[in-house]
């Protein structure tokens, strides 16, 4: 092939959109009403009681529905892990660095991951309680970006055994 | 009763940022001619043909072995997709092994690659939901919190991964194929890159790579009469878990654990520190060296980052991890696990060239993938199992 040729034809840019529609269920439906009000709604599973959130209508180690009454939340917690993030992606609306949390709310068995406000890259770790910044309530919709951030509550941290089992 | 099989060839493209003068096709074309060549075999000889990559969703071409097919020599003959996230090179090689284990076929030709120079991996790892928030930029951003859990509960000094990242990046300098190659890397020049996602530095990463690998397995009487000396295969296993449960222990999942015990039952191996010469480990970001060490059983819990910080792990210590440089190294991701399971039959073979383990007899190839919750190894060697 000539030097031309293969310069023509390197490399065609074929932007590809995905616009899903997605089918929630019962339980996640349920789920996402209770975040349109405001209410974090964890689900427990029958065989070991352990408490999901968020749900999704059934236990993965078990394989049985969470389909008992569910479990209102706090939108208090702790950091169980996280990461400074300085690496960007368009799908990603946040300003660089921020601090990705996985959050165990108290009550929960499960982590939600999300991002910490209100607090310096020095300040955050693990074991540090904070609890849910919302949005504006004129501006809630069914999904968890209802919270906008955690930031720090200033009590003591969690001790690490309380949520050691979660990482 | 399992078959006896082996691998006869193995092909691979140099690892690199861009392959614009080939399409994918074109990419895996030209590890599977390697393989046929270093197996001494035609395309006529091959029975059947199995191929792996990473989600279509990279490169957002959908089923792209219907296309590679007849790259591939595979027009009318068996043709099959494995996916299993970032393990699937690995578990690539183990479903072709099982053809030939359960004498379905004589020669298999197995294929993985991933042209990332065509994709944007880190987008497609971060799709969001309505149930939680998109924080996670690319595989970086799900491991480093898992890193911190590791750090915490086994107390490893903050600069192993560092020592990982050094150690995998001189390594690579002996490997021709490999991607990345810092000519003059040391201690200082990892823990002063940046830090992209705390606590995994710049020079810690795994880089993005264009490239394919390919094997060529067979049955025992056609690895009997190979003019090179084939690598037996002694073992293979799978294993799997869901992502998140309550629990779910991320940093040292069972999937891991209940893998290595049995792949290690199968081979017979009782001591895998001392019966193994060396392994390669599916290492995307430094700190996963320790962490699989303990995965794979081969440290105790808690103790794997001891054997990299004695420089147990270097070429010369007394367990080699990541001969070629690792995944650190080179990161054609759909392709990443069977370039472990290549390198492991390269060493038992004796043609790993400049980073040959002397002496090397039986060696792991080892690949996981998703989060933390697919895990395909094998293990091969010199002689028959």
């Amino acid at each position: 092939m000539s030097e031309d040729a293969s310069e023509a034809v390197e490399l065609l840019r074929i932007p590809v959109e995905l616009d899903y529609t997605y089918s929630a269920g019962q339980s996640a439906s349920r789920f996402l009403r209770a975040i349109a009000e405001g209410r974090l709604l964890g689900q427990r599973c029958p065989v070991d009681g352990k408490v999901y959130f968020p749900t999704r209508g059934s236990c993965p180690q078990h394989g049985v529905p969470t389909a008992g009454d569910p479990v209102e939340l706090p939108d208090r917690g702790c950091i169980v892990t996280y990461s400074i993030v300085r690496v960007p992606s368009e799908n990603i609306p946040l300003e660089l660095p921020y601090i990705a949390v996985q959050v165990l709310l108290d009550g929960a068995d499960t982590v939600l991951m999300h991002v910490l406000g209100e607090s310096s890259l020095e300040d955050v770790h693990m074991g540090m309680r904070v609890q849910a910044v919302w949005r504006p309530r004129g501006e809630w919709t069914t999904s968890i970006g209802n919270i906008l951030y955690f930031k720090p509550t200033g009590e003591p941290d969690a001790p690490y055994d309380s949520y050691r089992e979660h990482i | 009763m399992a078959q006896r099989a082996a691998v006869i060839g193995v092909g691979q493209t140099h690892y690199q940022a861009r392959r614009r003068d080939v399409s994918m096709a074109g990419l895996v074309r030209e590890a599977a001619q390697r393989a046929l060549e270093d197996a001494q075999c035609t395309w006529k000889e091959v029975d059947a043909v199995v191929i792996g990559k990473a989600p279509d969703m990279f490169e957002g071409v959908m089923m792209p072995e219907l296309g590679l097919a007849d790259a591939l020599g595979g027009a009318y003959k068996p043709m099959l997709r494995v996916h299993t996230a970032g393990s699937v090179g690995g578990s690539t090689g183990v479903v072709a092994a099982s053809l030939v284990q359960g004498g379905i076929h004589e020669r298999v030709l197995c294929v993985a690659y991933e042209k990332q120079s065509e994709s944007n991996a880190t987008w497609a790892l971060s799709i969001s939901m309505p149930f939680s928030v998109a924080t996670i930029a690319g595989a970086g951003g799900y491991f480093a919190p898992l890193v911190r859990g590791y750090i915490r509960r086994s107390g490893a000094p903050e600069d192993t991964g560092v020592r990982v990242a050094v150690k995998d990046r001189r390594n690579a300098l002996r490997n021709p194929y490999a991607h990345l190659r810092v000519e003059d890397i040391s201690f200082e020049m990892v823990a002063n890159s940046p830090m992209l996602w705390d606590p995994i530095r710049y020079l810690e990463t795994c880089p993005s790579s264009d490239g394919a690998c390919a094997l060529v397995l067979a049955s025992e009487s056609i690895a009997e009469r190979a003019e090179k000396t084939p690598a037996w295969i002694h073992a293979t296993e799978m294993r799997s878990e869901p992502t998140q449960f309550a629990g779910r222990d991320q940093v040292m999942p069972r999937a891991t654990l209940d893998n290595a015990a049995s792949l290690y039952k199968k081979a017979g191996i009782q001591n895998p520190r001392r019966e193994l010469d060396c392994a390669e480990i599916y290492v995307p970001f430094s700190w996963f060296e320790p962490m699989w060490l303990e995965g794979m059983r081969i440290a105790e819990p808690n103790q794997g980052w001891q054997m990299t910080c004695e420089g147990a792990t270097a070429m010369d210590g007394d367990f080699p991890v990541n001969m070629s440089g690792g995944v650190l190294s080179s990161n054609p991701i759909g392709a990443s696990g069977l370039i472990r399971f290549a390198e492991s039959a390269l060493q038992v073979r004796g043609l790993a060239g400049e980073r040959q383990v002397d002496g090397a007899r039986l060696a792991l190839g080892h690949a996981y993938g998703g989060g933390s919750q697919y895990f395909s190894t094998w293990i091969v060697g010199s002689q028959k199992p």
